[in-house]
C-alpha cells in the first residue's frame, strides 16, 4: 500500500492509511474477529442442533453410549484447555504491556497445554478404536439390540464428528501460536500494535468455549445410572 | 493502547471460578436430577462460557457494536435450534420406529 502523503501519519502497522485513529482501527479488526468468530458458531451450531435432535430421539442409548467415555479424562482434558486460555489472556495482557519476553513465555505455555490436549484427545480416540467404538462395519457396542447398535452408532458418530471438528480447530490454533512465537520473537508487537496477538487470543478462547458445551453434551449424560 | 489492561489478579479469579465450574459439572452429573441434570449441566457450561467471554475474550471493555455483533449471533444460533426443534418435537420424524 503505497504511503499517502495527503496524511499527516505515516504508514505504519499500528495505523493504516484508511484508518484515522490507532483506536478505531484496533475496533475494526475486534470486530471483523467477532463476526468470523459468530460464523463459526453457526457452523457449530449446526452440530449442537443434530446432537440434540437425536439425543432427544434416542436418550436411553446416548446415556449409555456416553457412558462408556472416560469423565475424568475428559474433565482432566477440560481443566488442560482452561489452562491454555488463562496462560492466553496472560499473553494477551503481556502483549498490551508490550513485555515482549512474557508474550513469548506464555504464548509457549499455550502450545505446550494445547499439545497435551491433542496428546490426550488422540489417546481417547485411539482407546475409541481398540473397542469398535468407531462407526463403520466394525462397530459393536456391547450388549445392545443391532437397532439400538445403529443408535448408539448415531451417538459416537456425531462425538467423532464434533471432537473431530473441534481438534481440527486446535490444530489451526497451534498453528496460529507458532506463528505468534515467531513473530513476537522478532520484536514484531508493543503496547501500540498488539492485535494479532489479541486476535489470536480471540480464537483460542473461542475454542476453549466449544469444549466447555461439548464436555457435558457428550461425557456427561446421565452418569448417575452407571452407578 | 488506551484500552482497559485488567489484572492478573483478576484473570486468576476468574480461571478459578472455570475450574471449580469443572469440577463441579462433573460431581453433578453422578447425580440423579432427572430431567433436571442436562438443564443444570447447561447452565453450567453458559456460566463458563459468559465468564470466557465477558473477561477473557474482553466483552465487558467491547464497544457497543461488538456486543451487538455478538448478543446478534447467539440471537441466530437459538433461532436455528428453537425453529428446527419445533418442528422436529410436533411431528415425529424421528425416533419412530422403523424409520
Amino acid at each position: 500500500m503505497p504511503a499517502n502523503d495527503a496524511h499527516a501519519h505515516a504508514e505504519s502497522p499500528a495505523l493504516r492509511v484508511q484508518f484515522d485513529t490507532e483506536a478505531q482501527q484496533k475496533d475494526a479488526s475486534t470486530l471483523g474477529m467477532w463476526l468470523f468468530l459468530i460464523t463459526e458458531v453457526m457452523f457449530f451450531g449446526g452440530m449442537f442442533l443434530v446432537y440434540t435432535v437425536y439425543r432427544n430421539a434416542y436418550p436411553g442409548i446416548f446415556a449409555i453410549a456416553s457412558s462408556s467415555l472416560d469423565v475424568y479424562i475428559g474433565a482432566a482434558n477440560t481443566v488442560v484447555l482452561l489452562c491454555s486460555s488463562f496462560t492466553m489472556v496472560l499473553a494477551v495482557r503481556a502483549a498490551q504491556l508490550g513485555q515482549r519476553k512474557a508474550i513469548i513465555l506464555f504464548l509457549i505455555l499455550t502450545l505446550i497445554l494445547g499439545g497435551i490436549f491433542l496428546g490426550v484427545k488422540a489417546y481417547e480416540w485411539n482407546e475409541k478404536f481398540q473397542e469398535h467404538h468407531v462407526p463403520g462395519s466394525s462397530f459393536h457396542f456391547e450388549g445392545m439390540q443391532p437397532d439400538e447398535q445403529a443408535h448408539a452408532q448415531l451417538f459416537f458418530s456425531l462425538y467423532f464428528a464434533m471432537t473431530g471438528l473441534h481438534a481440527l480447530h486446535m490444530v489451526i490454533g497451534v498453528g496460529m501460536l507458532l506463528f505468534l512465537i515467531r513473530q513476537a520473537q522478532k520484536g514484531r508487537y508493543s503496547a501500540e500494535y498488539m492485535t494479532p496477538v489479541d486476535l489470536g487470543g480471540l480464537y483460542w478462547h473461542f475454542v476453549d468455549i466449544i469444549w466447555i458445551f461439548l464436555f457435558p453434551l457428550l461425557y456427561l449424560i446421565d452418569r448417575h445410572l452407571k452407578g | 493502547m488506551s484500552e482497559h489492561i485488567d489484572s492478573v489478579k483478576t484473570y486468576a479469579l476468574v480461571f478459578a471460578a472455570l475450574i471449580a465450574a469443572t469440577v463441579g459439572t462433573t460431581a453433578v452429573a453422578f447425580v440423579d436430577l432427572g430431567p433436571f441434570s442436562v438443564v443444570v449441566a447447561l447452565l453450567i457450561a453458559v456460566c463458563k462460557m459468559l465468564l470466557v467471554a465477558l473477561f477473557f475474550m474482553h466483552v465487558r471493555h467491547s464497544t457497543r457494536l461488538t456486543r451487538l455483533v455478538v448478543l446478534g449471533g447467539l440471537l441466530w444460533l437459538l433461532i436455528l435450534i428453537a425453529l428446527t426443534m419445533g418442528d422436529i418435537l410436533t411431528r415425529n420424524w424421528v425416533g419412530v420406529p422403523g424409520r
